[in-house]
């Protein structure tokens, strides 16, 4: 290399260097505002819930069916939904079905078993809104968990998220693609409606109301019929408490639900992803670090001259 | 002064197809006809994907696995723009232009996994600061591009004095030349921001990468589940850098026919050791504070992966590394950076599918034919515009006879 240019090409860099320097650590601080924008999490002290009594489910799926009606869903007849045959194989919620009703025995009565309906337990603390790339999914105040065709790009994390294995992707659509999961039916709920499952339950096996209020009874029913019940109110505390809450007459493993701490479940992640980006303090401090030390390499090799 | 001072980027003189190159070409073709299923038909038509495993090897091999593998391109640049040492110069361009087609290939990769490929573009403009997703998403976008702005040089020094414009617009040439001129100027004088953005940009994604299983939870194998994944996935993108530098230097060598630059490689496998080492104790010390070994005295598919990750893709190529004579060896600097390669790769496999247990599966999954075809033809297609790319332009080092009459080494063939 000629000597005299490259003197004057170093100077004119480590100049550009320092000012350029500055100029992206500036850029970047003013960043963190717009990295806060966030999809919402309101958690209304009105918020509602569901409680699910499966003790009083007569298993006739006539949720499954309401819930098909009024999402658009192709829905066999009515009279179909008798038929106990679909109870010999575990079902869960896909893109066709966002609720479905599980069978369980009973061993106290084996003539009546347990019957447990599954769908989106509308966290309060939701790992789905929390992973979603772009903010697709939100809670909503009245208690729903939804989700946003608008953004959804069907990378299907929230799938991976969910503690409850919820959310379904019709993965056989080429374009548009939907990620489909209980919606606690915003919609009709805003029209003042009650949840479709909830109005076609001939057994007030499910109980709409106030969350908070929905706990007081809850854990009324278990200590008035303590023989009836196990101790325990499903979705109380789970990941840090859902919207819908269940009852059951025997140990919740049993009945398959998923055995889960009461921390939220994005807690871990959120923190480790606001750790490392502290108002893109590491970042910007990591940036200047290695600045400073391609600074003084540099300045070395160019006075020492190469080891 | 050794002869790596007289080393110089130079376009490979050979021809692009040879009987290896038609193999690579059938692979990529049949890649691309179930790429077309799945994007008229959908991801249930080519994948085993269903609503118990979302993910499947196209994230966990392409995606994954290729944005640790591509870690060679801030590694070196780290080594040899940041810290400044000239003599590893030789291999920063080969391991740009790894890293380059790397992270273009992650980015095709996420593509066509996602289901509403036309909708790459929303993360850049809906938002979501608390997904790690988001935050790996963003970071591979500008990061992809710093890439390309690094990689510019290269182009312009490749065609600044040789610009040959066909027919009429050959009376533009001065005019591009000039512009090439400039560019070339304006990039020499910034492209310390770049480089350093490079190496920022990459920390930040490597580890969040590692938080993308994190709130996957109880779902998660806790020999894998591990608060300390995104530090874990940083040091093992960190300490596979230099391997992925030796093996794919010493397969461009074989494929080409040049010599070996193994006092380039010698140097760097041995600057592996204390990288891997480094993790390796992570590893198990993370292992003993969880008291997750309890899992390895059950035989299971988990305890099985779990320690041949560790046996094949750390300890062996670590006790290789370690040692002055093998790193000496051609052979054997190949066998330990190919088995930190893969190990790195089981990692991020074994992070993304192997540890992930649905609480109600229907079965296991593994891939289909379809996407081990996708996946197989995205490798090889890379592979092919790296071929074309060293051909076209000076990446790959080569003894410079102008200014070494005395050059050490030579082009066979």
């Amino acid at each position: 290399m000629n000597s005299s240019s490259g003197d004057k090409e170093k100077g004119l860099t480590r100049r550009a260097f320092i000012k350029n320097t500055v100029g992206i650590a500036a850029g970047l601080t003013s960043l963190p505002a717009l990295a806060q924008a966030k999809p919402e999490n309101i958690l209304s002290p009105d918020r509602m819930g569901v409680l699910v009594d499966t003790t009083v489910c007569i298993g006739c799926r006539n949720c499954e069916w309401g819930c098909k009606t009024s999402h658009g869903l192709p829905t066999p007849p009515l009279e179909t939904y008798e038929d106990a045959s679909v109870f010999e194989k575990m079902r869960r919620p896909d893109d066709k079905a966002l609720t479905v009703v599980n069978s369980y025995p009973n061993p106290k009565d084996p003539k009546a078993p347990y019957t447990v309906k599954v769908q989106c337990m509308h966290c309060d603390h939701p790992a789905c809104v929390s992973a979603c790339i772009v903010g697709a999914l939100s809670k909503e105040e009245s208690g729903s968990v939804i989700w946003d065709t608008g953004k959804c790009i069907g990378c299907r994390y929230c799938i991976v998220a969910c503690p409850f294995q919820i959310p379904a992707f019709e993965y056989y659509q080429a374009l548009q693609p939907e990620i489909r999961k209980c919606d606690f039916c915003s919609g009709r709920r805003k029209d003042g409606k009650l949840p479709a499952c909830v109005e076609s339950c001939p057994a007030e096996a499910l109980t709409y109301g106030p969350r908070e209020e929905l706990v007081r009874i809850a854990r009324n029913r278990v200590k008035r019929y303590p023989q009836r019940y196990v101790n325990y109110v499903y979705g109380e505390y789970e990941v840090g408490g859902t919207s819908w809450l269940y009852l059951a007459g025997r140990d919740f493993a049993d009945l398959q639900f998923p055995k889960l701490g009461k921390n939220p479940a994005p807690g871990v992640s959120e923190s480790i992803q606001h750790g490392i980006f502290a108002y893109f303090v590491p970042p910007v401090a990591l940036y200047g670090l290695l600045g400073l030390l391609m600074w003084v390499s540099k300045n070395n090799s160019d006075e020492g001259g190469p080891k | 002064m050794s002869a790596d001072h007289y080393m110089k980027p130079t376009p490979i003189d050979k021809p692009f197809l040879t009987p290896g190159v038609t193999v690579l070409l059938l692979l990529a073709l049949n890649g691309l006809v179930f790429l077309a299923i799945r994007l008229f038909s959908g991801i249930g038509a080519v994948t085993n994907l269903n609503n118990q495993y979302p993910w499947g090897v196209w994230i966990g091999i392409d995606v994954a696995s290729g944005v640790a593998l591509a870690a060679g391109g801030f590694v070196t640049a780290a080594l040899g723009h940041v810290m400044n040492r000239e003599e590893y110069h030789a291999v920063v361009r080969p391991a740009l232009l790894t890293a380059m087609l790397g992270y273009t290939f992650v980015a095709l990769g996420v593509m066509i996994d996602i289901g509403r490929w036309y909708y790459i573009w929303h993360p850049l403009v809906f938002w979501n600061g608390s997904s790690a997703l988001f935050e790996v998403g963003i970071c591979v976008t500008i990061y992809v591009n710093v890439l390309y702005i690094e990689f510019l040089p290269v182009v312009t020094e490749r065609f600044i004095g040789r610009v040959n414009l066909p027919g009429l617009l050959s009376g533009l040439k001065g005019l591009v030349d000039r512009l090439l001129r400039a560019l070339e100027r304006g990039l020499s004088k910034t492209m310390f921001i770049f480089i350093i953005a490079g190496v920022v940009l990459s920390t930040l994604h490597q580890s969040s990468l590692g938080t993308l299983m994190v709130i996957a939870g109880p779902k998660m194998h806790p020999l894998w589940q591990t608060p300390v994944l995104p530090l874990l996935f940083l040091l093992s993108a960190i300490s596979v850098g230099f391997p992925m530098v030796i093996f794919e230097s010493m397969l461009a060598a074989r494929s080409f026919g040049l010599k070996l630059e193994m006092h380039i490689l010698s140097k760097l496998g041995t600057m592996t050791a204390p990288l891997l080492g480094i993790y390796l104790a992570f590893k198990i010390g993370d292992m003993f504070i969880r008291k997750t070994f309890v899992y390895l005295t059950v035989l299971n598919t988990a305890s099985v992966m779990f320690i041949l990750e560790l046996l094949i893709g750390v300890v062996i190529p670590l006790r290789i590394f370690l040692s002055r004579e093998a790193v000496k060896s051609p052979p054997l600097l190949f066998v330990a950076a190919a088995l930190t390669v893969l190990g790195v790769a089981m990692n991020r496999v074994n992070t993304f599918l192997v540890a992930y247990t649905p609480p109600y599966s229907f079965g296991s999954y593994f891939p289909s034919i379809g996407e081990i075809s996708v996946t197989v033809g995205f490798i090889c297609i890379l592979v092919l515009i790296y071929r074309a790319l060293v051909i076209i332009f000076p990446v790959i080092s080569l003894p410079d006879r102008s200014l070494s009459p005395r050059a050490r080494y030579t082009i066979r063939g």
